[in-house]
């Protein structure tokens, strides 16, 4: 009940940040404008409508992925961008500039999805390998892990003097999203809604391999299918606005403190919150020193340290 | 009838289970007995498909213990480990209701529902049921945990220690419920005790492990005497009869 009206209220939220995201920007937007046509419907079509939308599928993709990585992981304080795949789907668009320079977008696409979920699984193989009773060890080898991959990335792009791309990759911006260049992210949005096919099998492997194999579910298969959807949406986010931090990491956080882990109910709160927090903050990314804009990636950065650290200080028992 | 044949277990050179073969009987309630270290848990791990088969063969009604059968496996043997450790935020119910999920893949239908109920009820769950198991004491969870396994509604429950955790009158009604599982409606239950005045109480056959072999098993009545502690155990209790039930002296 009071997640039907937490989800209702999520919703009507994310619906009004989106209309404030259509109309704030260095061109002043009245809503009365655009449907006499001309420059203003343009602006709206070809720019802040595939901005809004961007922001809005980043955000419940990362957000659900997020959930998802934490319940495969068995760990709360992960998440795709910062535990490799992000820094996995970067290196795969780096080898695809260098190498096939004049690829298909698909290939782009496939190779990053493909190195993104190589990492992940590296990742997986790792902290498996942790002990169980100390669970701060795990957000600490993601940090290392990520950090490792990334400053290969950097390695490389300096090597084969590509150094001004990393940053498009590895921060995440909306700036640069326009009609025609933000469409992929459209399957990350159909892989998020797969994903809520087979939320009870998340929820389940959540409870760990004992758990899943007395009820009768192909436990590996199931972390093979999260890791893909999660990487095929990291891939997609970093080639389309780059890597967006701390998104799958607080959000889930706080969803599955107020209304528990349950996720064929709370991965519809999960994605609206992801969503309405990456509009959020690329508004006030937008606003806060007009007319220039600081990068959602930064600003999340920020907001997305500060809730870590209360996260972290706030509910140790919960780590696991 | 759950049987096993050849089974051994080895890990790093040291073998825990030296070619067992064993036969645990269709209905009623058989008991693992045995000292710490024994191999109880590696022997029901090995039933209960946690570990993969090094050399041996298993199956419970002719349905082959193996990766492949995992369906008909999950609706045919429960199995509650000897220690359950979630990490997620679920409901008692929610946990209960994910018992369901190998008959309905997590789509409830009403009969689905019945039997959450009954299962909260029969744990004396009912008003713990909206509360998070992270709230609930160390004993109601591992009730919580029992329920999920009773409502997965198999024929063969497989518990490990079930008992920990619980206070005298939660274990005796745990042993009674059961006890009436296996009476009324016919299930099998296997069950690693410790307690072995528990195990004479209530099981209908022992099966006693000591250093990864099965030293001897039969009725309880028969099996629990002073020879039994000395040899197995090695502790030089008493043994005492009361109707007609060994009773061991602490
Ligand atoms: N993964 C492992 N690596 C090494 N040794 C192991 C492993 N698992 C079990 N053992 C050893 O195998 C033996 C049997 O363990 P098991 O858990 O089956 O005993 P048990 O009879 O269940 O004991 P308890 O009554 O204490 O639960 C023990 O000596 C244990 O140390
Ligand atoms: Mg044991």
């Amino acid at each position: 009940m009071q997640r039907r009206v937490s989800t209702l209220l999520l919703a009507v939220g994310t619906l009004f940040l989106a209309a404030i995201s259509l109309f704030v920007g260095v061109i002043d937007l009245h809503p009365g404008e655009i449907w006499q046509g001309g420059e203003a419907f343009t602006l709206m079509l070809d720019s802040r409508l595939p901005r809004t939308l961007a922001a809005v599928i980043a955000g419940a993709a990362l957000a659900v992925c997020g959930m998802i990585m934490q319940m495969l992981v068995r760990n709360r304080f992960v998440e795709p961008m910062t535990a490799g795949t992000g820094q996995g789907a970067a290196l795969g668009i780096l080898i695809v500039a260098v190498v096939f320079p004049s690829a298909s977008i698909l290939t782009k696409m496939s190779i990053a999805t493909a190195t993104a979920l190589a990492s992940s699984i590296g990742f997986l193989m790792i902290v498996r390998r942790l002990p169980a009773a100390q669970p701060l060890l795990v957000p600490l080898v993601a940090m290392i892990y990520g950090g490792i991959i990334g400053a290969g990335v950097a390695f490389f792009a300096y090597q084969w003097d590509m150094l001004q791309f990393i940053d498009t990759w590895l921060t995440g911006d909306f700036s640069g999203v326009m009609r025609g260049r933000y469409e992929l992210l459209w399957i990350a949005a159909g892989m998020t809604l797969l994903t809520y096919l087979i939320a009870d099998q998340f929820a389940i492997a959540g409870l760990g391999r004992e758990a899943s194999i007395n009820l009768g579910l192909n436990y590996d298969q199931v972390l093979i299918l999260g890791l893909l959807a999660i990487s095929v949406v990291a891939a997609l986010t970093v080639i389309t606005v780059g890597a967006i931090p701390f998104v799958g990491l607080i959000v889930p956080n706080i969803v599955s403190r107020q209304f528990g882990d349950n996720l064929r109910a709370t991965l519809p709160l999960t994605a609206l919150c992801g969503a309405s927090l990456v509009l959020a903050s690329d508004i006030v990314g937008r606003v806060i020193r007009a007319p220039y804009e600081i990068p959602v990636g930064t600003v999340l950065g920020v907001i997305g340290a500060f809730v870590f650290l209360w996260l972290l200080y706030a509910r140790p028992s919960h780590a696991r | 009838m759950i049987t096993v044949e050849n089974l051994s277990y080895t890990v790093a050179n040291t073998c825990i289970l030296k070619d067992i073969s064993v036969t645990l009987p269709k209905g009623g309630i058989t008991a693992l007995i045995g000292p710490n270290g024994a191999g109880k848990s590696s022997l029901f791990s090995h039933i209960a498909r946690l570990l993969p088969l090094q050399t041996g063969r298993i199956s419970v009604e002719g349905l082959e213990v193996s990766p492949s059968n995992r369906q008909a496996l999950s609706r045919k043997l429960a199995i509650l480990p000897q220690e359950v450790h979630f990490a997620t935020r679920l409901t008692v119910k929610e946990l209960v209701q994910f018992g369901r999920y190998p008959h309905c893949q997590g789509r409830l239908r009403s009969e689905d529902h019945a039997m959450v109920t009954a299962a909260l009820e029969a744990f004396g769950l009912m008003s713990l049921a909206d509360r998070f198991l992270d709230t609930l004491s160390g004993g109601q969870r591992h009730k919580a945990h029992v329920a999920m396994t009773y409502a997965q509604d198999t024929d063969y429950l497989l518990l490990d220690e079930p008992l920990n955790n619980l206070d005298i009158a939660a274990s005796r009604a745990l042993m009674a419920l059961l006890r009436r599982l296996a009476d009324e409606e016919g299930k099998t239950i296997v069950i690693v005790l410790h307690d072995i005045n528990f195990a004479a109480q209530y099981a209908d056959h022992l099966v006693v492990l000591k250093d990864g072999c099965i030293e001897r098993e039969g009725k309880p009545a028969e099996m629990v005497t002073g020879a039994l502690l000395a040899d197995v155990f090695g502790t030089d209790a008493q043994v005492a009869v009361v109707d007609d039930t060994p009773f061991v002296m602490p």
